[in-house]
């Protein structure tokens, strides 16, 4: 062996090859460089979960304070006609969203499937909102629905006078609204899950079926929708945790208006917390979001994972 | 074998799932090239396509339009005079509250805030996602297992107790810092100075970091998980230790995965308004707050095709990046989806 | 076995004890194993039989339950790889493809701290032993499987070690260029006379290249021997069964007073080597390789002679595989490729007890 080498040799090594290193410091740097990531996963997603979770149950108004009321909070949040109102605004907004978003991101995915020219050009223009915030969706699509220069204004001046589309203003039909601009900007993202998920499929079963004679939209209906089974279920957990944080979208298109018809969870947990100086109510109502969250993924979880298991 | 991260892998399978969009279509072929079925089939299309552009459109009408002519009423009527004066005034002097000076301290902001994000972020994740993929011990699995069901928490769960970890955090490092500075200078009062990481730039640079974070280390942790484990013990054999293997082997080969992380940081910081809103101050605010102030302020006469304009101005950074990066972002976005 | 508790000079590397576990599962279990200076051995087995992660731990890239690794006399059992005095040639040839053929054969020394004057002079001579000279510039991606792997094996080469590892470094290639780069191997073994560890499931590799052969089962070694020694001793039923192509015939029966029966058949082993000085009678399975049983005209000179009947024939070329069956056990000969056999035809055929092997029934081991 090189002299060299040698020396190398014994700056490098460690003292005692022969002893079974204390296991916390064998190989200590990939430890140590996994600090940030352990820190936040236990200090601030674990850790200000459940502090959230614990304050919850306390009457803290502007600063957060140990003076336990129990169920108070929850109380006095299910007995809120805004709550209740955001409540009812996400279940409507959050069930029309799925199943638009679901249907309108495969049926645009299947109609790109088919050996189409210019495909590139039609996703390019079906994705290019999902690069926008919803800050800017909110705007134009404010913009658009305005009532007497956007879409009812030109209805009427083509001569429809009594013509009636003015989502933003009208309690009734205001998720609607933001349905619209929310569908605009995310069903690109999944044509784009769902046109993968068509991609994986073997071009066999479509030789197959042509072979055995079976019609296209049979083929998609029977074979090709239930063998994608595992690309709509990560798309319906996509959907429902985009649902469930719906916020800056309500902010920029109504503002939880008119009156309180479009205010969502997400917005009543920020009045409370940062503008109500009512914290525990705002822990509380937000303790609520992180249950609806646990509802919706523990059985999806469960399927992926239970079957995982099994086969 | 029960693999406690395997929550992460059914995301990672959608990693590879989305270079297969460069497959070309399986579907079955259109016969003919005007048969109706394909009438129908582009019909539909151009159709949709509409309502995707129009938006688009419309923001780009209205913002080179003068007032007059907007009150005319027709926001879908190009213009008939073109002027950029609502840029200018979208940019230079447009007001929120007092201030008005324009969207372009937001987007000076949004430019501070987001470099150091996207540099810190994409550092701390790559680092972790190496060492969660090559140097695994034990229990870095299960904290990787917390990190990503920590995407699926809303904000909205841990936007307080990380106020307050800021704030106790600055408070602390002000403590440190002031016992600590007489040490290295003389200077009189040049110790005052305090850390404040709540309400500040840096504090939302952490605060996009610790959020950017799940998404990263996914994305890194799958893609070193990808490079064969033989290349990684060959250096070993080779005497490169923890560092050396990251910046030797791995980094050169991870560009496009690093473009692709940047990507979407960049898209997912820029466009982020609830942090902003909540760690900044007034004039901190990014670009998308000042947006949101800006148009949706109450006080004076609404000019739309100012709020238009703006609205452009401030997609445009996104935009631009999405039509220059193509396919990249969608790889991106696919691995960003999880984010939610 | 006693001789592998004391350390000694003339081994290179010592195995004492060594466990490993995943979780519960046992890959490793009490394996003890002494590798001589300069000797070529082979680990053989099929996939999950634990030879990679043996390797793997005399590489120390893996880390053990229990047990000592010792190289040159040394304790390395929990050193860094690096300081283990080993050169690793894998599978995959593992070659960093961002750096050149030269870069991939330096880096070790680089890391090493070796000085620049020094690197030049070992990647030259590698180059030059592996006849990659040409290619020093070129990046991995630019090479054919066979010089990738030839760059891999100096990559070992350069670190100047004493003993070299392979994890089954052919298997990516195909059978011509197989055949040639074993050849090669067996002449670089001979030529640098250092130690080398060398882990295949294929059996021909293990044959021609191994001074002796490890077959592992299960995370055990089954038998530890030279090539001849497995192949025509081997000590249980395992180790008969894995060597050997088409693999032996066997035949389960009784010994009795040195004579083995099974049905008709009546073996006297006269001739046979028992493994321990004094057998008992009772079960017992024989085995008997296609090869070594006697066909055509010298049927009739061997000890033993019967008569089978031919069921199927498959020629191969070189030669004839005859399947037949004998009390009452399917039975493979091989024959002499020119030999006309068909399907139906009664074959004589003779057999010879010395060549044979024989096990207990239910332990399975030599008797």
């Amino acid at each position: 062996m090189a002299v060299a080498e040698e020396a190398g040799h014994a700056r490098r090594s460690s003292p005692r090859a022969d002893r079974k290193p204390f296991r916390l410091f064998h190989n200590l740097m990939p430890k140590i460089a996994l600090i940030p990531m352990i820190a936040t996963a236990l200090v601030v997603f674990l850790g200000g979960t459940l502090w959230t979770v614990v304050y919850s149950f306390t009457s803290s108004g502007l600063l957060p304070r140990r003076n336990w009321v129990g169920l108070d909070q929850y109380e006095r949040l299910w007995s809120s006609a805004k709550w209740i109102v955001s409540i009812q605004n996400l279940a409507l907004y959050g069930i029309f969203s799925l199943v638009f978003t679901l249907v309108i991101g495969f049926t645009l995915a299947a109609l790109l499937d088919r050996k189409i020219r210019f495909e590139d050009t039609f996703r390019t223009i079906f994705l290019y909102p999902f690069a926008l915030s919803f800050i800017v969706t909110g705007l134009v699509w404010q913009w658009i629905l305005n009532p007497d220069f956007g879409v009812q204004g030109v209805v009427r001046s083509m001569g429809w006078e009594s013509f009636t589309f003015n989502p933003l203003n009208d309690p009734d039909i205001v998720m609607f609204g933001l349905l619209i601009a929310g569908l605009w900007q995310g069903t690109g993202l999944i044509m784009c899950i769902m046109l993968a998920g068509l991609r994986g499929i073997d071009e066999d079963i479509w030789k197959a079926s042509r072979v055995d004679g079976i019609p296209t939209w049979k083929t998609y209906v029977r074979i090709i929708i239930p063998m994608m089974r595992p690309v709509f279920v990560t798309a319906v957990v996509l959907i429902a945790s985009g649902i469930i944080k719906l916020y800056d979208l309500v902010v920029a298109q109504t503002s939880g208006g008119p009156g309180i018809s479009s205010e969502v969870p997400a917005k009543y947990v920020m009045q409370t917390m940062f503008g109500g100086q009512n914290l525990g109510q705002g822990f509380a109502a937000s303790t609520m979001m992180l249950l609806s969250v646990v509802i919706i993924l523990v059985p999806w979880a469960y399927l992926e994972f239970g079957r995982r298991k099994r086969g | 074998m029960a693999n406690p991260a395997t929550l992460a892998s059914t995301f990672a399978a959608k990693q590879p799932v989305h270079d297969r969009l460069d497959d070309g279509p399986h579907g079955p072929r259109p016969k003919r090239s005007f048969s109706r079925a394909n009438i129908f089939l582009y019909g539909t299309l151009a159709l949709v396509s509409i309502y995707y552009l129009l938006p688009l459109y419309v923001m780009l009408v209205t913002s080179v339009k003068g007032m007059p002519e907007i009150r005319m009423g027709n926001v879908f009527a190009p213009p008939m005079e073109v002027t950029f004066e609502p840029w200018v005034k979208a940019w230079a002097e447009a007001c929120t509250g007092v201030n008005c000076d324009g969207l372009s301290r937001g987007f000076w902001n949004s430019v501070r805030i987001l470099i150091p994000s996207v540099l810190l972020s994409i550092t701390i994740a790559l680092i972790s996602g190496y060492a969660l993929s090559k140097w695994k011990f034990k229990g870095s699995e299960t904290f990787f297992t917390i990190l990503i069901i920590g995407a699926f928490i809303p904000y909205q769960v841990m936007l307080y107790p990380i106020v307050i970890m800021l704030r106790d955090t600055g408070g602390f490092l002000t403590d440190i810092w002031q016992a600590t500075c007489g040490v290295f200078t003389s200077a009189e009062g040049s110790c005052r100075g305090r850390i404040q990481l709540f309400g500040s730039l840096s504090g939302l640079v952490i605060v996009h970091s610790i959020f950017g974070m799940p998404i990263l280390v996914l994305l890194f942790r799958n893609y070193f998980a990808s490079i064969p484990d033989e290349l990684f013990k060959a250096a070993r054999v080779d005497g490169a230790g923890f560092w050396g293997i990251l910046f030797r082997i791995m980094l050169p080969m991870s560009m496009p995965i690093l473009v692709v992380a940047m990507i979407l940081q960049v898209t997912g910081i820029w466009n982020d308004f609830l942090f902003g809103v909540v760690y900044t101050r007034a004039e901190q605010y990014p670009m998308t707050v000042q947006l949101n102030n800006i148009v949706n302020s109450v006080q004076g006469v609404k000019e739309y095709n100012v709020n238009m304009a703006a609205t452009l101005l401030t997609g445009l950074v996104p935009l631009t990046i999405y039509f220059f990066s193509g396919k990249l972002f969608v790889r991106g976005i696919a691995a960003g989806a999880v984010k939610g | 076995m006693n001789e592998m508790t004391k350390v000694d000079a003339g081994h290179s590397v010592e195995i004492r004890h060594l466990d490993l576990q995943f979780g519960a599962v046992e890959v490793l279990k009490d394996l003890n194993l002494d590798i001589h200076e300069g000797e070529f051995l082979v680990l053989l087995g099929s996939s999950g039989c634990g030879k990679s992660t043996l390797l793997n731990c005399i590489a120390g890239l893996l880390e053990v339950t229990a047990g000592q690794i010792i190289i040159k006399g040394k304790n390395v059992t929990w050193a860094e790889p690096s300081e283990r005095g080993i050169g690793m040639v894998f599978q995959s040839y593992a070659l960093y493809p961002q750096m050149t053929v030269k870069g991939n054969l330096s880096f070790g020394l680089k890391n090493a701290r070796v000085p620049k004057a020094e690197i030049e002079k070992r990647v030259a001579r590698a180059a030059e032993i592996l006849q990659i000279e040409p290619l020093l510039d070129r990046k991995p991606g630019a090479l054919s499987g066979g010089q990738r792997q030839r760059v891999a094996i100096g990559r070992a080469l350069v670190r100047d070690v004493d003993v070299f590892l392979f994890d089954e470094p052919l298997s990516n290639l195909d059978a011509k260029l197989r055949a040639e780069l074993r050849v090669e191997l067996k002449r670089l073994h001979n030529q640098l006379e250092n130690t080398m560890i060398y882990v295949t499931h294929d059996q021909v590799e293990a044959m021609t290249l191994a001074d002796r052969i490890a077959i592992m089962r299960g995370g055990k070694i089954m038998q530890l021997g030279s090539p001849d020694e497995i192949y025509n001793r081997p000590q249980n039923r395992y180790v008969a069964d894995f060597i050997g192509s088409p693999s032996m015939n066997f035949i389960d029966g009784r010994l009795e007073g040195g004579v083995f029966t099974s049905g008709e058949l009546r073996l006297p082993m006269e001739g046979y080597e028992y493994a321990a000085p004094q057998v008992s009678d009772g079960p017992a399975t024989i085995g008997i390789r296609p090869e070594h049983v006697v066909t055509g005209e010298l049927a009739a000179s061997a000890p033993v002679q019967t008569e089978v009947l031919v069921e199927l024939v498959e020629p191969m070329g070189s030669d004839t595989l005859v399947y037949t069956e004998l009390a009452g056990e399917r039975f493979r000969i091989r024959m002499d490729g020119q030999a006309v056999v068909h399907a139906g035809d009664r074959l004589p055929i003779g057999l010879v007890p010395a060549k044979a092997s024989m096990f207990d029934k239910s332990s399975e081991v030599r008797l």
